[in-house]
């Protein structure tokens, strides 16, 4: 199913760029990116397209969206959240979010527990374990964060590049600009620790939940898929093998499946 | 011409294989390169060659802040400053600065500063910087996308706090106060002069002349690299319509002075390039966190010269590159002499912090450098801009002396 790109405005104003397919009914499932952001070939978000209506939100910062300045704390980016799924109408849909994105989901869904009808975190950001301490990505070089966020670092580097030429120079102040404000706005929920004591407000969580790992994630290791399945009774932990942190993109057809599979049972 | 004595107070016993060995100099240098008992030594030789410039006649010394560094050893230089104001009666205090965002609350750098210009009798400068993204962000855990905003609520708070006669409530978005009274309040009225140390964005520009305070450029890259910084500041200034006093700005530089030339080199490139080499070796990922810089700053062209100045290898550069390349002004005293003014020129700038203390530089040195610098150079440099000389907008207005606490008790 081919994706759309789309414009959510909120009632805030903010006006949000957002990737868009599947059929008019059903349950939609609504999708948060990673601090890396959101392209238009995303894998997951393509098969699940076939069977539901399915809607992606860029944050503000990232791509076309606009409105990070309005944009300063936790609670601001989960309110922000709830006024896009109100935007677009949607009744109770499944909350999707990835690594940042799962962060951002799992603060929507212990605000307002009633308004989803299930939630899937994949490699969520959100708690902090003192023995397992998760490296700092804003202090990473360019040229080692494949290796922090792919199972293997080739695949990573040609991803996160998205083919820019860095040989090009206006390319390559692009992308940096770029880069600034997208990390610029998540280092507003992840700088210079990315935790916002969520762990205290989990309890509130009551709609079914489904925890994605990459078996190979090293940048927000699998102690912390033991950590959210304490923290949420009853979530269910599946561990993808042969990826890492960003397992939506390296194991999309497995992460797809599992969706799918979840779907079946909310 | 003002000129200030200052010493960044570097750590003089960074091992040879530091830059092969370690990844930072800053925020994550190992804490075990740090020796207590040798530290006691260190910073009292340090605070006495400040006392020491004082006598010579300097026109302020200088002390800053930084956190995690191996070449500064200030994580509070107010506490410097305040040994310097008992010890001290005729330079102004130069505090470049308080990174204001860091304190919480920020009325502490309001109270600290009053202190610090009640006890000196008025001679206090106070600097105000955003801070590098080391400190600020690194070090001090600061959100990199809200510094500035932080920066922009804590100098409103501390401004106000320092002007108003009654309590206040002050409701910021980062601090919340319900009775901001600031006890004791500062000599000089309405407040002590105010340096903005600043790189290359327009904002920055901006801020020092909406409120005219000292836009003071502190590089290490030398005078002939910050011509193209300080080109921007003042056409900005003259776009803004304001006047071209050359007190507005102030400038950094590293000089060393000695009999000849060649005695220069022979004393000091060893120091120099302890600092060049092993002090500014900072882990790149430490340089500047994303959202740490305006979007606009970066649009408009700052990122070119970041991306640049990354790529600069300062461990490869010999004495004479940075002699020539104007990052250190050396020689003998003619020689210094003939630079400055050139520098001071190109630059347009009143007031010149004066790095005579480098590296791992010994006291003897030191010393020897400064007391040239201070009777040979800097009373033919006395007079560079006539035609603004009074103009004290930018200086301490210290109490009279008769009104002056007796200092001298030893």
């Amino acid at each position: 199913m081919t994706l759309v790109w789309d414009r959510v405005i909120t009632r805030r104003g903010i006006s949000c760029r957002a990737l868009r397919g599947g059929p008019s009914s059903g349950r939609p499932i609504v999708y948060f990116h990673s601090a890396v952001g959101l392209t238009a070939d995303d894998a997951v978000l393509a098969t699940l397209a076939e069977a539901h209506p399915v809607i992606a939100p860029e944050l503000p910062g990232y791509g076309e969206s606009t409105g990070e300045e309005l944009l300063d704390d936790m609670l601001d980016f989960t309110l922000h959240g709830w006024d896009v799924v109100s935007s677009l109408g949607l009744d109770r849909p499944i909350l999707v979010g990835h690594s940042m994105g799962g962060m951002i989901a799992a603060e929507m869904a212990a605000l307002s527990p009633e308004r989803s009808a299930g939630l899937v975190l994949i490699a969520p950001l959100g708690l902090w374990l003192d023995e397992h301490p998760i490296p700092d990505i804003f202090a990473t070089l360019p040229h080692d964060v494949p290796a922090l966020l792919f199972e293997d670092p080739a695949v990573g580097a040609a991803r996160l590049t998205g083919g820019v030429d860095f040989s090009d120079t206006d390319a390559l102040i692009e992308f940096f600009v770029g880069n600034a404000k997208r990390l610029g706005t998540a280092g507003k929920i992840l700088f210079p620790i990315p935790n916002r004591r969520l762990s205290k407000r989990l309890y509130r969580l009551e709609a079914p939940t489904l925890l994605v790992w990459g078996a190979a994630d090293r940048y927000v290791p699998l102690a912390y898929a033991d950590a959210w399945a304490t923290l949420v009774p009853g979530a269910e932990v599946v561990v993808v093998p042969s990826a890492g942190h960003m397992v939506p993109v390296e194991q999309p057809a497995a992460v797809a499946a599992l969706i799918e599979a979840f779907l079946e049972k909310v | 011409m003002k000129f200030t004595w200052f010493n960044l107070m570097p750590w003089p016993y960074l091992p040879d294989d530091f830059r092969t060995e370690h990844r930072s100099v800053w925020v994550d240098i190992d804490s075990r390169l740090f020796d207590p008992v040798k530290g006691h030594a260190v910073y009292n030789e340090y605070m006495d060659q400040l006392e020491y410039a004082d006598s010579l006649g300097f026109d302020a010394i200088g002390v800053n802040e930084h956190h995690q560094n191996g070449y500064g050893l200030m994580p509070s230089p107010n506490i410097i400053a305040a040994g310097l104001a008992r010890r001290t009666s005729q330079a102004a205090i130069a505090v470049i600065g308080n990174s204001i965002a860091l304190y919480n609350p920020p009325i502490r750098v309001a109270e600290e500063f009053a202190m610090l210009d009640v006890i000196s009798g008025g001679r206090l400068i106070c600097g105000f910087p955003v801070g590098t993204s080391m400190d600020t962000n690194y070090c001090y855990g600061q959100i990199p996308a809200l510094t500035r905003d932080k920066y922009g609520e804590a100098h409103e708070l501390i401004m106000r706090a320092w002007a108003s006669e009654d309590p206040f409530a002050f409701d910021g978005k980062y601090t919340q106060l319900r009775y901001v009274n600031c006890w004791p309040k500062p000599i000089q009225k309405p407040h002590p002069p105010i340096y903005i140390p600043g790189g290359g964005s327009v904002e920055t520009w901006d801020f020092c002349i909406d409120h005219d305070y000292n836009y003071s450029y502190l590089s290490f890259g030398g005078y002939l690299a910050g011509k193209k910084l300080l080109d921007g500041y003042w056409e900005r200034v003259a776009a803004r319509g304001v006047d071209d006093s050359p007190y507005r700005a102030a400038f950094a530089q590293t000089i060393c002075v000695a009999d000849t030339d060649a005695e220069a080199e022979k004393l000091y490139a060893e120091h120099v390039l302890y600092f060049y080499n092993r002090c500014l070796h900072v882990f790149p990922g430490f340089a500047d966190a994303p959202g740490y810089r305006t979007i606009k700053t970066l649009q408009a062209g700052a990122l070119g010269q970041l991306i640049e100045a990354r790529q600069k290898t300062f461990s490869q550069l010999t004495w004479k590159d940075l002699v020539e390349g104007g990052h250190v002004i050396a020689g003998s005293p003619d020689t210094v002499r003939e630079r400055m003014e050139h520098m001071i020129k190109t630059l347009r700038v009143g007031s010149v912090f004066c790095l005579l203390h480098v590296g791992n530089q010994p006291d003897w040195k030191t010393r020897y450098s400064t007391e040239l610098f201070a009777t040979k150079v800097m009373p033919k440099l006395q007079d560079m801009w006539p035609e603004w000389e009074g103009d004290d907008r930018w200086w301490v207005h210290p109490l009279p002396p008769e009104s002056r606490a007796d200092l001298h008790r030893s």
